[in-house]
């Protein structure tokens, strides 16, 4: 662990982080600003495997892997959605949320 | 206050500040760039953790890759100064209601649990360790998820090839 720093703190940070990433996602009307929602949430979420992992169970490994696949996931995640949100646009001429209610090809 | 604390008190405030800005601002591109700000503010957080190798990789994937791949969406899609109408009144209560109740649940419940940090002595996490623990198959191996990930970026890989194919 860290001097002087307990785990609360680490969990409150990412906690907050994870609430507004779920605020932005509830408010937006652009597709792309409810993707940088969902990188916050994921993001928030890395954070907690770490410190749980540094503080609870120095002696392993196990939040690096999760970390290591979740930021995999979420590079996946982020190229397919931009492919799929650049094809709307193809479609559609914007990318807000209420005008797309059809993904017919 | 030590210089740790004052290190991790300067991230925080900065990863709060600026995922509020992404999350508030009506100018997408500058939205992009707060995030990514997040970004590089959460992988110091990782260095102050000693996790050398994360916030390697939190600053080339999530910062070099991703926000990098939303910029160019951005810029594909949207004009730069084009400002986003200011969101429906409702919405913005119900919204910032939600996130208030849940961080005040979390929060909460963080408080109340008895975290134990552990004693056991810590293990030096560097680059082989990493290695040989995602490649074995034995105890604490991680060799499955491994390999599931490598499929799983295979298929995005050619979905997305094929999603932004013109035409049939």
């Amino acid at each position: 662990m860290i001097q002087d720093i307990p785990i609360q703190y680490f969990l409150i940070v990412s906690t907050i982080m994870f609430f507004v990433g779920i605020c932005g996602f509830l408010i937006r009307h652009n597709l792309i600003t409810i993707l940088m929602s969902i990188e916050l949430i994921l993001n928030s979420v890395n954070i907690n495997f770490l410190v749980f992992n540094k503080y609870l169970f120095p002696n392993q490994l196990q939040g690096n892997f999760f970390v290591l696949i979740v930021v995999a996931i979420a590079a996946a995640e982020a190229s397919i959605a931009i492919a799929l949100f650049i094809n709307m646009y193809r479609m559609y001429n914007n990318i807000d949320v209420e005008n797309i209610s059809e993904m017919k090809y | 206050m030590g210089l740790n604390q004052l290190m991790f008190f300067f991230l925080s405030g900065l990863i709060l500040v600026f995922s509020i800005l992404t999350v508030t601002s009506r100018k997408i591109l500058r939205a992009a760039v707060y995030l990514l700000t997040v970004l590089l503010a959460t992988s110091g957080l990782y260095f102050l953790l000693n996790y050398e190798f994360m916030a390697a990789i939190q600053i080339t994937l999530y910062a070099g890759g991703i926000v990098v791949l939303i910029i160019f969406s951005i810029l594909l899609t949207s004009h730069i100064s084009h400002k986003f109408e200011r969101p429906a009144l409702a919405n913005v209560i119900a919204a910032s209601l939600t996130g208030l109740a849940g961080s005040f649940i979390s929060i909460w419940s963080i408080m109340k649990f008895p975290f134990n940090a552990s004693t056991e002595p810590t293990l030096d996490v560097n680059m082989k360790e990493i290695g040989m623990q995602l490649m074995s198959t034995g105890h604490q191996g991680y060799a499955l998820p491994f390999e599931v990930i490598s499929i799983l970026l295979l298929a995005a890989l050619i979905s997305a090839v094929i999603i932004a194919k013109k035409g049939n």
